[in-house]
């Protein structure tokens, strides 16, 4: 699907972060289960997940996502001037949920002054070779494959799950097993997904991607042909 | 000490405000609209306006910030729209409201739009008077409001039963092939117009009918089937005529009601507001049934009438100095927040 008009939302590209460490708060809304964490990250590989909180918020994001970073900042003992990095998956995921994280990491980003990542949240779940799906509604799934050492190779996409040919393992939302006719291990967004998925950005956050939210779908609205005589209607 | 500078988020619908008011003073009026996504829809797709604002939402800080030239870090408090709207449109605005309270450590108020509309007018004709009554009416709300105490109780007196006013006006200019939004075009096309030419239908006007409740359905079929008879007999639609007369059936009621409700309550304060609030005739039969009637009549200029953040911001900053409490942090939307939640 083509970029979307307009971006957003980081205006000013930011040069490579001079700290050695990166205090990074990462946030994802992709799924009915929001995750908020923090962790510290240095560029060579290393994460250290200092907090997180998965809560099943179903379609409450709005409401606990802020409620769960002020949770997982005192968890650990820190403030929000700490954060050095904001990391945030960009989906896909319903449409209505996913741009609460989205908006939420752009407008920590742009009140902090922070470089603001985002990521594909499949990327975020599960490690290794594996086709990661989740619930796409309408009785479709949110799909990406990835090889051995964790890249991505195909997707994301959007699928009913009988027409996705998968190989190899497949992890995330296991309610759709019988319909994909194999084995589906529970996997979910986490905090250290997040951050492995943004290590390239985090290294150099003028690389970093505009925060364009991965709808995959396009808006349900068909413009009328005509329209019909209001009486008649 | 200076008096507090508060940041006002509005997403109820197509229109993407961020707003910055100190005390009743305006500083900043950002907008962004996704209105002409919508129009070969002819009406507002959610979720185009909701993908709309998340694009939006930061740049139009940034704007908000600079008209106003402060910084973030100035702000005292944020305000948003909690509800009347749009679900996904609401959510997008409270969640960077949220997000900026938080990351600014500063108090967030998750207000009612409707009360909003009634705010912004302490921005151009200072501290309302209380009781007011306030007449608001736009593509997404008809309502009629006893305003005893702005920051603690709203009441709802009446409201349309079936389309908004500015609905009906969407529409008659859809019949009139005129271009979405209807509002302006009718107003202009009115101007030509007699506004007696053709006697269209005034809803909900009879003795036994709600006597603040609005109808527009009846008179929105009304004009289609006056204007499709004509073109079924091949016969030229007089659009100027059209439009003038079903501009005056609206002005009429509205304003109608709006007195008797004044009268009825001894309340001889009047505010309008809303996008048809900014219809020419609405405002000219309103000063002209309010004076006979000895009422106060307060409208804000037309851009602030319309959805936009200053609104939101000037009803926070009513609540921060009449000392209400913030919102909690889990403050979530409600697209259909009753009148009477002025903050949640
Ligand atoms: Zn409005």
């Amino acid at each position: 699907m083509p970029p979307h008009r307009r971006t957003l939302v980081q205006e000013e590209a930011l040069g490579p972060l001079p700290w050695a460490v990166v205090l990074v708060l990462a946030l994802d809304t992709a799924t009915p289960t929001l995750v908020a964490g923090l962790a510290r990250w240095s560029p060579d590989g290393a994460t250290e997940v200092l907090a997180e909180r998965a809560v099943p918020s179903g379609n409450r994001h709005a409401e606990l996502l802020t409620v769960a970073v002020t949770d997982v900042l005192r968890d650990a003992g820190l403030a929000l001037a700490d954060v050095t990095a904001v990391v945030t998956g960009l989906g896909p995921g319903p449409f209505t949920g996913l741009r609460v994280g989205v908006v939420t990491a752009a407008a920590i980003g742009d009140a902090r002054g922070l470089p603001v990542v985002g990521v594909c949240s499949l990327d975020a779940v599960g490690s290794g070779v594996r086709t990661v799906v989740t619930d796409a509604r309408r009785k479709e799934v949110y799909w990406a494959a990835y090889d051995a050492a964790g890249a991505r190779t195909d997707g994301p996409g959007v699928v009913r799950p009988e027409e996705l040919a998968v190989t190899g393992p497949v992890v995330g939302d296991a309610r759709f097993a019988e319909r994909l006719g194999v084995e589906v291990t529970p996997a979910e967004v986490t905090t250290a997904g997040l951050v492995r998925a943004a290590a390239p950005q985090l290294a150099d956050p003028s690389s970093a991607a505009p925060l364009v939210p991965l709808y995959l779908r396009r808006p349900d609205a068909v413009p009328p042909t005509s329209f019909k005589p209001v009486t008649t209607s | 000490m200076s008096e507090p500078l508060v940041l006002g988020f509005e997403t109820s619908c197509d229109e993407t405000g961020v707003g910055l008011v100190r005390g009743q003073t305006l500083l900043s009026d950002a907008l962004a609209t996704s209105v002409a996504e919508h129009e070969r829809f002819g009406g507002v797709v959610p979720e185009i306006a909701s993908r709309a604002h998340l694009e939006a939402m930061v740049p139009t800080v940034h704007r908000a910030l600079a008209e106003a030239g402060v910084r973030a870090s100035d702000v005292d408090a944020v305000a948003v729209t909690a509800g009347p709207g749009l679900t996904g449109a609401l959510l997008v605005g409270l969640a960077a409201a949220k997000a900026y309270a938080l990351a600014l450590d500063t108090p967030l108020y998750g207000v009612n739009h409707l009360a909003a509309h009634v705010a912004v007018d302490e921005l151009q004709h200072g501290t309302l008077a209380e009781p007011s009554l306030a007449l608001l009416v736009s593509g997404g709300h008809s309502s009629l409001l006893l305003v005893p105490d702005l920051a603690r109780e709203v009441q709802s007196l009446g409201r349309t039963i079936d389309d908004a006013a500015g609905e009906a006006f969407d529409k008659v200019a859809r019949v009139l092939g005129l271009p979405f939004p209807g509002g302006p075009p009718i107003d202009r096309a009115a101007r030509e117009g007699d506004p007696q030419a053709i006697g269209f239908p005034r809803g909900l006007t009879g003795p036994r009918d709600a006597p603040y409740d609005f109808s527009f359905s009846g008179l929105k079929t009304a004009v289609a089937r006056w204007v499709e008879a004509r073109q079924r007999a091949g016969e030229p639609v007089p659009v100027a005529d059209v439009a003038a007369s079903f501009q005056e059936a609206v002005a009429d009621v509205l304003t109608a009601k709006a007195v008797r409700a004044c009268r009825d309550h001894g309340v001889d304060h009047l505010v309008l507001g809303g996008g048809v609030a900014a219809n020419s005739r609405l405002r000219a039969l309103a000063e002209e049934r309010c004076a006979a009637a000895g009422i106060v009549l307060r409208v804000p200029s037309p851009r602030l009438c319309t959805d936009n953040g200053a609104m939101v911001a000037a009803l926070g900053s009513r609540l921060v100095s009449s000392g209400v409490a913030p919102s909690s942090p889990d403050v979530g939307a409600d697209s259909s927040l009753p009148i009477d939640v002025v903050t949640r």
